[in-house]
């Protein structure tokens, strides 16, 4: 049997933003027109591009498609407008699972298990308190239609830190590892020395010229760096002010390696150097944006040096960005530690399209929601939302899960709020700093934002990756996910110090010596005087009959 | 408890109680009194020292340098403060974008129940100006807020300018785990009311802010707050101020943190303006020691924010004020001092992983590094409270005596509960009309008194506060004879026994909440109502009781705190101070919901005028 051909792409695409901080996304994709999964077939063993440790993964849980993602830090829509794949901070992982699959949760359990070996992360600390089955807001993004929200399973841990123990061994997985191409920039000190962080694996089947089912892995990893504190307080970016490195070859294995660099603004806003003649247009999240490619396969690229390091230097001062069409934000409302209200706020800046967004809220149970109390309003008007699915959760099994389809009207802010109470846990269920607070993980607005300009249907090789991710189903339309900030949320919590016993054992002492105390103020003693002897008694009976007084 | 359900051992300790306790009862205020005052020597209270192990392991370095800098920004604040005639908002939002913080205001507007006369304001109008740091990678979840006032006239400006030098420079560094937010306040606690509302969504105080929600929300738990007032160049000293609404303090770290800054960095450092002094065994060192405890127990008695912090700690916000004091040492220190030191604090709030709960949340302090914990005080408050229920106890089995000594009949025994219910009930019921009217009349009928007398708002408020509660004396000690006719001796022993176990309840609440409060009450409050009878001289101890009572305590409370802040005041100065401090005590309650007024005015004062009613039984 012929090894199957595989494919490998890598890209590097870098945005200078409105406020002078620069969005740099890397992404790899790595193709391969095989189906493991395929029944009948006989097991595959033999790897090239793709990693082994993954395949044989994915075909011993029967997984359909596998996205995950470690974030460190919150995407800022309002400054730096909508990110080419938005994640949640901290980690995210969402599967579908094949559909002959009878015990997904079974499944689920440990491959979040095996995950959390390859990533080097807590996913073991997914289970069923924090797994929900959402039924509308995640669906496959790669071929077939699987709509059975049964073999879905979407948690996230807000908690989660990413650091270079998840960098490297998701590096790992890159064909050419962090030896040759665009990976050599991803210096951890430099990678973590940023706004934002966020590194991603997404594994689909997709249609490769529609005659074979092919397997595409794309790992992202997208980074902000922040002009005050990396960039010395100048807008003068370079790749080697950025990562303390330059390019000097492509990967060898790839098959294309191109770094796009977004001039939509130039000359206006800045200058880049050396320039190239090499311009590419795409569609992207709904706006025409205008791209100068440098090509590393290509020996020229790297000129007289065998090095290739961009430079873009800020003229002026930029102006205001356009405010993101979608937008959205949560937080706590009240004091205290007994209720409180979540509040989760949703803009509509299109100025004159409504459209719908289904809003995902998924609430671990110690926020014991009453959902009687669940408004939706926008412009404060009642908006009824047309669809409605919610599942109670069940104490220490369930979380909460709340989707919701409302429809936003023109230039408006939509608010939904639910009150809750904040339950009394277990004291061994506390986490071991539980005076931190407990977290709630982002809730997810997925939206079709209307696009201003028409979106390209047609799925061609050539596209840039960052463009192709989520498939384009009609023109005027384009998919957005936006993700809000995770709530930290104190619960009553015991003080687990020497008082707290005292205190307890105080209070025990009290309540026994108050009942005690009540019982004797309130009660009236009297001696009983022991029945006098029989001989005495008689006499005694006498002596009544007789008048005379009594014995004592 | 054997010893108490077997009938002959317990007569005999009854008689011993009600035998002895007219000693018993005087030893025990003595002892109150001893314990408190030998709270402040040095050799019983216990050391400070840091709790949380985030804070105190871990070393920073502080680095601002740019004093300079903050100064001119100082400068710069002033002359665009006084252009704008209050807070320079567009200049302070560009300030703060330029520094790159995420810049938002909020304005408020605002109606006084009556003119604040002290600060001169009713109608407030103003708006506050906040920027955030956003902590790079981190997830928007918690958050430490740097406050400055902006305040009228010249003072504060060099906090606005040092908080913009702090912001410029926080905002370079790479460390930062915690959003920072920077917020200039104006008119000070008004402001700071309307911000944290605004800030955790809610209206407590009952009264409509005008912009209400703030645009482009973000929701943080913020772990600590750090108010800032500096109004010179060059200070000699810095204060530190603990004492929030209701009598609240913040975790005693946050002293601690300030008190180990200020050592570190050599900073001359007070509390109550105090400096600490180390002859501990001399008179005088005692004295100095007692005096800062006394101002801590005055100050905290009176339950109002001392500083533009206090209100943060209603919402579990560990929360101080530093206050820069330019005294008359030869030694003076720079802003780059103060901001190294506040550098150094938020450095360390930053490393935080849980919000500050390690250490004392009930405490005084003698000075900054000697406290005296909850478990230490709190016995001084038990012996007065003991005097209570050894009256309650000795009137229990006086009233029951006869019962037991019945011999012929159950008429007897059941006489005292036929009247006694509505003899009680009466006096109850119309002393806490009074207190309700008390509560309730100043503030509703300031109309009305203006109209008819020439007095200004404030005035009227607090005179007729005044005249509710002389008129309350001529009041309730005739109306039980209104039901019942001639009052019986049972009578007032029930209603003395309620009133006993009612003001060791009331008091009993008081000082878990708020220790000084209930303190001073009881210190006063307990010597009259233990001895209080009808059969007592009556112009003698009606004199007696008017001065310990509820108002008189507020007017010792004046001049002794005058005294202790070296500022004495003549009688009438301190009249017009008494009189300042109940309209300052009834605003406190109606903008920031300060409790002090209406416990006294619904609660305390009903219950001092049961007694008043024992001292009038007929």
């Amino acid at each position: 049997c012929q090894p199957h051909p595989g494919s490998f792409q890598e890209e590097l695409v870098i945005r200078p933003l409105h406020s002078g901080d620069i969005y740099a996304s890397f992404q790899f994709r790595t193709l391969w027109d095989t189906d493991f999964l395929q029944e009948g077939q006989k097991k595959v063993s033999h790897y090239r591009l793709f990693p082994k440790s993954l395949g044989q993964v994915l075909s011993k849980f029967s997984v359909q498609e596998l996205h995950i993602s470690f974030t460190q830090g919150f995407w800022r829509t309002m400054q730096w407008g909508q990110p080419f794949i938005p994640s949640p901070p901290g980690a995210e992982l969402w599967v579908w699972f094949h559909d002959t699959v009878s015990d997904v949760d079974g499944n689920w359990k440990e491959l979040t298990n095996v995950l959390s070996g390859i990533f080097c992360a807590s996913l073991n600390f997914i289970d069923m308190t924090n797994t929900v089955q959402p039924s509308a807001s995640f669906k496959p993004l790669g071929l077939g239609n699987a709509t059975d929200h049964r073999f879905l399973r979407y948690a996230t841990l807000p908690r989660e830190i990413v650091c270079t123990e998840n960098l490297t061994p998701w590096k790992k997985l890159l064909p050419c590892g962090s030896k040759a191409g665009l990976a050599v920039l991803m210096k951890s000190e430099k990678l973590f020395h940023s706004s934002f962080h966020s590194q991603a694996v997404h594994i689909r089947p997709i249609c490769q010229q529609c005659t074979s089912k092919a397997w595409e892995l794309r790992q992202t990893l997208n980074v902000v760096f922040d002009h005050y504190t990396s960039g010395q307080g100048k807008k003068e970016w370079s790749l080697f002010k950025m990562f303390s490195r330059t390019l000097t070859e492509a990967c060898p294995l790839a098959s294309s390696s191109k770094v796009y660099v977004d001039i939509t603004d130039n000359p206006e806003l800045f200058e880049l150097s050396p320039a190239t003649p090499l311009l590419s247009q795409a569609v992207v999240l709904g706006d025409r944006r205008t791209y100068s490619v440098y090509d590393l396969t290509r020996a020229e690229t790297f000129g007289q040096l065998r090095s290739f390091n961009l430079l873009l230097r800020w003229k002026g001062d930029s102006g205001d960005m356009l405010r993101p069409l979608l937008h959205a934000e949560r937080y706590v409302a009240g004091f205290g530690l007994q209720t409180g209200e979540i509040h989760t706020v949703i803009y509509n800046n299109h100025p004159y399209r409504a459209f719908p967004v289904l809003l995902m809220d998924s609430v671990p149970w110690y926020l014991q929601l009453y959902i009687h109390t669940l408004t939706v309003t926008s412009k404060s008007r009642d908006n009824k939302p047309s669809y409605i699915h919610y599942q109670p959760a069940k104490d220490r099994h369930r979380p909460h899960l709340l989707e919701m389809l409302i429809q936003l009207p023109p230039h408006s802010m939509t608010e939904v709020t639910v009150q809750f109470e904040r339950a009394l846990l277990k004291w061994t269920e506390y986490t071991p700093d539980p005076n931190h607070g407990f977290y709630v993980g982002s809730s997810v607005v997925s939206a079709l934002v209307p696009s201003m300009v028409a979106m390209s249907t047609n799925f061609t090789q050539d596209q840039p990756l960052f463009s192709s991710f989520v498939p384009v189903k009609e023109e005027s339309s384009y998919f957005v996910r936006v993700y809000t900030e995770p709530l930290l949320v104190n619960l009553p919590t015991p003080d687990f110090s020497m008082p707290y016993n005292v205190i307890c054992l105080t209070c025990t002492v009290v309540a026994v010596g108050y009942g005690s105390f009540y019982n004797l103020l309130t009660r009236t003693f009297q001696v009983d005087e022991p029945s006098p002897p029989l001989a005495k008694r008689l006499a005694n009976f006498i002596r009544r009959i007789r008048g005379v007084p009594l014995l004592a | 408890m054997g010893l108490l359900s077997d009938p002959n051992r317990r007569k005999a300790l009854t008689n011993l109680l009600t035998r002895l306790n007219a000693p018993i009862c005087m030893v025990c205020y003595l002892a109150a009194i001893v314990w408190f005052m030998g709270l402040a020597f040095e050799p019983f209270t216990l050391r400070t020292y840091m709790s949380e192990n985030a804070m105190g392991s871990t070393m920073v370095e502080e680095r601002f340098s740019s004093g300079e800098r903050a100064l001119s920004l100082a400068k710069e604040f002033d002359a665009h403060k006084r252009k704008a005639g209050g807070m320079p908002v567009e200049w302070l939002v560009k300030a703060m974008q330029a520094r790159g913080l995420e810049v938002f205001t909020q304005s408020f507007s605002r109606k006084l129940p009556f003119p604040d006369e002290n600060k001169e304001r009713y109608m407030v109008r103003g708006t506050n100006v906040y920027g955030i740091l956003r902590a790079p990678r981190a997830p928007r979840t918690e958050a430490l807020v740097i406050t400055a006032p902006c305040s009228p006239g010249n003072s504060d400006n060099q906090a606005v300018g040092l908080l913009l030098a702090l912001a410029q420079y926080f905002r370079n560094q790479i460390f930062w785990a915690k959003d920072i937010i920077f917020l200039v306040n104006e008119h000070d606690l008004i402001g700071m009311q309307a911000w944290l509302e605004g800030y955790h969504h809610t209206n407590i105080t009952g009264v409509k802010l005008k912009n209400y929600l703030m645009t482009q929300f973000h929701n943080w738990s913020i772990q600590a707050a750090l108010s800032l007032e500096l109004s010179s160049d060059v200070i000699t000293s810095l204060d530190l101020i603990l004492e929030g609404l209701n009598g609240q303090l913040p975790n005693l770290d946050l002293a601690n943190l300030f008190y180990a800054f200020c050592q570190k960095l050599g900073v001359l450092c007070t509390i109550q303006g105090k400096l600490q002094r180390n002859d501990w065994d001399t008179a005088e060192g005692y004295t100095h020691a007692a005096q800062t405890m006394m101002l801590m127990v005055l100050k905290q008695a009176c339950g109002r924010s001392w500083g533009d912090h206090g209100l943060f700690l209603r919402y579990h916000i560990e929360a101080a004020s530093i206050r820069g004091i330019n005294g008359f040492r030869h030694y003076k220190m720079d802003v780059a001092t103060i901001g190294r030191l506040l550098e150094g604090m938020v450095r360390k709030l930053n490393n935080l992983l849980e919000r500050l709960h390690q250490s004392y949340f009930f405490y005084l302090l003698p000075s900054l590094s000697r406290f005296v914990s909850i478990g230490y005080y709190m016995p001084a408050f038990g012996l007065l409270a003991v005097i209570l229920l050894l009256r309650a106890l000795d009137l229990w089995v006086n009233l029951g005596a006869p019962a037991l000594e019945a011999v012929d009949g159950v008429t007897e025994a059941e006489q005292p509960s036929g009247p006694g219910v509505l003899t009680v009930l009466t006096p109850v019921v119309i002393s806490h009309l009074t207190g309700v009217a008390l509560y309730l009349l100043p503030v509703h009928l300031q109309e009305m008194a203006v109209e008819h007398f020439p007095v200004s708002e404030t005035e009227a408020v607090v005179l007729t506060a005044v005249a509710i509660y002389t008129a309350g004396l001529a009041l309730p000690h005739n109306t039980q004879r209104l039901l019942s006719g001639e009052g019986t001796e049972q009578g007032w022993k029930v209603l003395k026994l309620t009133a006993l176990l009612y003001l060791a309840v009331l008091l009993g609440c008081t000082a878990l909440i708020n220790f000084s409060l209930g303190f001073v009450l009881a210190v006063t409050l307990v010597p009259i109502t233990a001895s209080m009878t009808p059969h007592m001289p009556k112009a003698l101890s009606a004199l007696a009781m008017v001065l310990l009572s509820p108002a008189f305590t507020i007017l010792y409370c004046v001049f002794i705190y005058q005294e202790l802040i070296e500022a004495p005041v003549s009688v009438g100065e301190g009249w017009m101070l008494f009189l300042s401090v109940i309209s300052q005590g009834i605003l406190d309650h109606a903008l920031y919901g300060s409790l002090v007024y209406p416990l006294l005015a619904l609660f305390i004062y009903p219950c001092w005028l049961m007694f008043w009613n024992i001292l009038f039984w007929s």
